[in-house]
């Protein structure tokens, strides 16, 4: 019964559809087709704001790579950060912000996936309460990075942590402001698996559980695979709540466990880049071309896994 | 789906049945049980972010008035004759966000009206990738670029500009560029999805392409479009890193965009490097900021959401 | 000797009655045909065969369903082991993005089988599925690359590989050619001899060649709500239902009158 009503709605929708197809091109038709001089400058418009999009940043690019070009070299990678720019390197920043990532991944991952698979295959959408869940997890996608930052310094105050600058609290942070997008990331890929899928399986005496991890889950992975890269990558670049938790210090060891001193390259290339003297900035066009390098390969490997395993169904 | 997991109940005693469950099957209910409890884990964080900005928000009301924070026009709260007007942090924020949206919203929208309705299916199948992967560049590095290159190498070597080494112009704009892609792939989601048969149609009427576009696809998809664009306004608020690195540390009312300014953001970046002690004023000062931060986002993005269901509603 | 009764079943979806009092014995070894215009809620009776109603938010039954003499939806039966007894073929092939040999293996692994040799049950499967001889080279190979013909049979393959006592099928050959149809239904007459089987079908002639029996639905307007439900008007041998169908609704259905 809720179909039929729904039905009559898009039904009426489709005939306001049409109405406005009919009375607002039956208009426009007296100025001409696609080779009008309003049409041409239109597209010319189009155009335009394409191309001065990609020029934006691909003068972006080009500028770091130029300012930065000079220093990436292996000092960058191999020395510790120094006060003299011309033996400065990123390497605890490096190390940092993989280890960080690395435990971001395996905080939030089961997290958001275990969250993910019950909002889209076991929660009855009809009840209230899962309704609200659901409400929560769009919303905390779109809270401000700083505020998580704010959130975990809170918490680790609340425990009783003194120095918050340790590995565990930067992936905390992290953590909690990917984990709802893993969980959307995660409903996509699942409703995208077909339902006959799922009745497949279960028509065959398997069970919800059995269902989901030898059928609808599997088909799911790549989805899941490339969303989750893309958000750990964003992850990867995000300075604001480790800067919170004060991960803006001098670091010249490398970070060796949860409770270890960090820093990581976002980290690293702010502070740089408020330096006063130039070669500061050159290093931190320099790492910026690390971190971008990084980024990207983490990018490509989400676009060969979705083109890989892009399922035809 | 979701009766599944309320059809099993447990074995009952009784006649053994050829039909009735073979094996308990403990470690299914506890499945199902943290299946649940890591959904419900996203609203212990929400709770989470309400009990850490209440409590120091409340400490620093109970010692700032409301109103004085809300339209106080002075911001100094580390000077001796402490002040917590939050005005001019706002209209930094305000400045960035307007600046940022200006050039976002014109230049992300052409990109997504070509690529949606005028792009070869293959350009755009390798242009939106891309826009996303640019959409991927972290914002520290679009900080230096709008400190180095636009602020200082374009405003002030080549425009000559009257300007100091930092301005909410440069953080605005080089927000803005970050914002494209976001606007961009959202809004070409949305006149994708606006069905074939309605260009089809209005085609047949004899519009050309510009008209189907303009009077046709853009009104069918705005709901969609509008949504990308709260979802950029949400991005450009609560943006950190750009406005901490090109738009200067000096909380005043901003009155001309080639003027420095702290942003809400920026005070909260800026104020985290120094020493606050917990239970400071200065700490709570954070969570007050960054309490409106939150509930300014909240906001944004309940609208946003409401435009999505409008969008949804519609095929 | 009947294998699945239905007594006075009614199938609800929330507040909708979709289907309303039927009454039915399935004999073992013979096909049945449930046939009847679309809506009149013969798919709907037969996934409350198996249970596979049970997915859909807000269905439940009323009346009995019983297989073998036991109450499907007695309290202490489990759904699960219920669809093991009685499988399901869909209207659209829908084989696992898997191999050819773990869409038949996938079954027997799941409800937990423990055939000696497994290579030799998706052999036979395949076999009885008279798809063996078009697959037996190409066993790791993804089930996607096949006809859908052939992708049909394999879903009956592997529904035939964890020895289930029913099959059901809805409407199964709509999405084929003439001629997959016509090698889906011979094997039908072919699994019958093991299995019952039962069917929904759209095509008269359908039920006419491979039926041994046949249930004529029709919808009709609830007497206290109006909206229409489905019916059972006659079941009879697949014969008499279309040489001297009793009802004169099905004659009208059978004779394309009505439908």
């Amino acid at each position: 019964m809720a179909d039929e009503k729904k039905e009559k709605k898009s039904q009426k929708k489709q005939k306001k559809i049409r109405a406005l197809i009919v009375t607002k091109s039956v208009r426009g038709r007296a100025q001409g087709g696609d080779n009008s001089a309003t049409s041409i400058v239109f597209l010319g418009v189009l155009w335009l704001s394409l191309f001065l999009a990609f020029a934006f940043l691909v003068t972006l690019i080009v500028t770091t790579l130029i300012d930065g070009a000079t220093r990436l070299d292996g000092t960058l990678i191999t020395e510790f950060p120094a006060s003299r720019p011309e033996r400065a390197g990123a390497r605890p920043a490096i190390l940092g912000s993989m280890m960080v990532i690395g435990f971001t991944a395996l905080f939030t991952l089961p997290l958001g996936i275990a969250a993910g698979v019950h909002l889209e295959e076991f929660s009855d959408r009809n009840k209230w309460y899962n309704r609200i869940v659901e409400l929560n997890v769009q919303n905390l996608a779109a809270v401000p990075s700083i505020v998580y930052g704010l959130l975990t310094l809170g918490a680790l105050t609340a425990l009783g942590v003194e120095n918050k600058n340790i590995v565990a609290g930067g992936a905390m942070a992290l953590s909690l402001l990917i984990l709802p997008v893993i969980i959307i990331v995660t409903r996509e890929a699942l409703r995208s698996v077909p339902e006959e899928i799922r009745q497949g399986s279960l028509a065959l005496g398997a069970t919800p559980l059995q269902t989901l991890f030898r059928s609808t889950l599997p088909s799911a992975v790549p989805g899941i695979a490339t969303g989750s890269i893309l958000a750990l990558s964003r992850a990867l670049g995000e300075a604001a709540p480790l800067l919170i938790l004060g991960a803006l210090v001098f670091v010249s060891f490398d970070p060796n466990g949860l409770l270890s001193g960090y820093t990581t390259l976002p980290i690293q290339i702010f502070n740089w880049t408020g330096r006063p003297q130039e070669e500061f900035h050159t290093l931190a066009a320099s790492a910026s071309i690390v971190l971008l390098g990084l980024l990207l390969a983490m990018n490509a490997i989400a676009i060969v896994i979705r083109n890989r395993y892009q399922k035809r169904w | 789906m979701s009766t599944l997991t309320t059809e099993g109940g447990p074995v009952q005693p009784g006649r053994p049945s050829a039909l009735s469950r073979q094996s308990p099957r403990y470690g299914e209910r506890a499945t199902y049980m943290l299946f649940r409890v890591a959904a419900w884990l996203t609203v212990f964080v929400t709770a989470g972010i309400i009990i850490a900005f209440a409590i120091p928000s409340a400490e620093f009301f109970a010692q700032v008035p409301v109103l004085d924070f809300l339209l106080g026009d002075r911001w100094a709260p580390r000077f001796a004759d402490a002040s917590f007007g939050v005005l001019p942090l706002v209209s930094a924020t305000g400045w960035t966000t307007v600046i940022a949206l200006s050039v976002a919203v014109p230049f992300g929208l052409g990109a997504a009206i070509f690529l949606s309705e005028y792009a070869h299916p293959r350009a755009r199948k390798v242009l939106k990738p891309v826009l996303e992967v640019l959409a991927g560049i972290p914002t520290v590095v679009y900080g230096y670029f709008a400190l180095t290159f636009v602020q200082t190498t374009v405003f002030r070597e080549w425009l000559q500009l009257d300007t100091d080494a930092f301005s909410v112009l440069a953080a605005g704009i080089v927000m803005g560029v970050m914002i494209i892609p976001t606007i961009a792939s959202i809004s070409e989601d949305a006149m994708s999805a606006v069905p074939q048969a309605m260009r089809q149609g209005s085609a047949a009427l004899g519009a050309n392409r510009m008209q189907t576009t303009l009077r046709v696809v853009f009104p069918a998809a705005l709901s969609g479009i509008i949504a990308a664009v709260v979802l950029g306004i949400s991005r450009a608020v609560g943006e950190t890193m750009i406005v901490a690195i090109a738009a200067g540390q000096q909380a005043r009312i901003v009155a001309n965009p080639l003027e420095l300014g702290q942003t809400m953001t920026g005070f909260i970046a800026n104020a985290a490097l120094g020493d606050s002690r917990v239970g400071s004023l200065e700490y709570d000062t954070l969570y007050a900021v960054g309490l409106l931060l939150f509930l300014l986002t909240l906001i944004i993005n309940w609208i946003s959401i409401a435009f999505v269901r409008r969008f949804r509603e519609v095929y | 000797m009947s294998v699945i009764t239905t007594t006075n079943v009614d199938v609800y979806y929330g507040k909708f009655r979709a289907v309303t009092g039927v009454t039915l014995d399935f004999n073992e070894n013979e096909i049945t045909a449930l046939i009847g215009p679309s809506g009149c809620g013969k798919s709907t009776l037969l996934r409350s065969l198996n249970r596979m109603n049970d997915l859909v938010d807000g269905a439940y039954v009323t009346g009995s369903i019983t297989f073998n003499g036991e109450d499907i939806y007695g309290p202490d039966v489990d759904a699960i082991e219920v669809r093991r007894r009685i499988g399901m073929v869909f209207q659209k092939p829908n084989p696992f993005p898997k191999s050819i040999y773990d869409n038949i293996a996938y079954g027997p692994r799941v409800i937990g089988m423990k055939p000696s040799n497994m290579d030799d049950l998706v052999e036979e499967a395949l076999t009885r599925a008279a798809l063996w001889d078009e697959v037996k080279d190409k066993l790791k190979q993804s089930a996607f690359g096949l006809s859908g013909g052939q992708q049909q049979r394999l879903c009956i393959a592997r529904t035939i590989a964890v020895k289930p006592d029913v099959i059901l099928m809805d409407e199964p050959c709509s999405a084929l050619d003439p001629i997959a149809t016509m090698r889906i239904e011979d094997l039908m007459v072919e699994l019958k001899k093991d299995y019952t089987i039962i069917i929904v079908t759209h095509n008269m002639q359908q039920a006419a060649r491979v039926a041994d029996r046949t249930a004529f639905f029709t919808a009709l307007p609830d007497e206290t709500t109006g909206n229409r439900t489905g019916v059972l008007v006659e079941y009879d041998t697949t014969t008499k239902i279309f040489e001297d169908p009793s009802d004169q609704r099905t004659e009208d259905y059978i004779s394309g009158r009505f439908g």
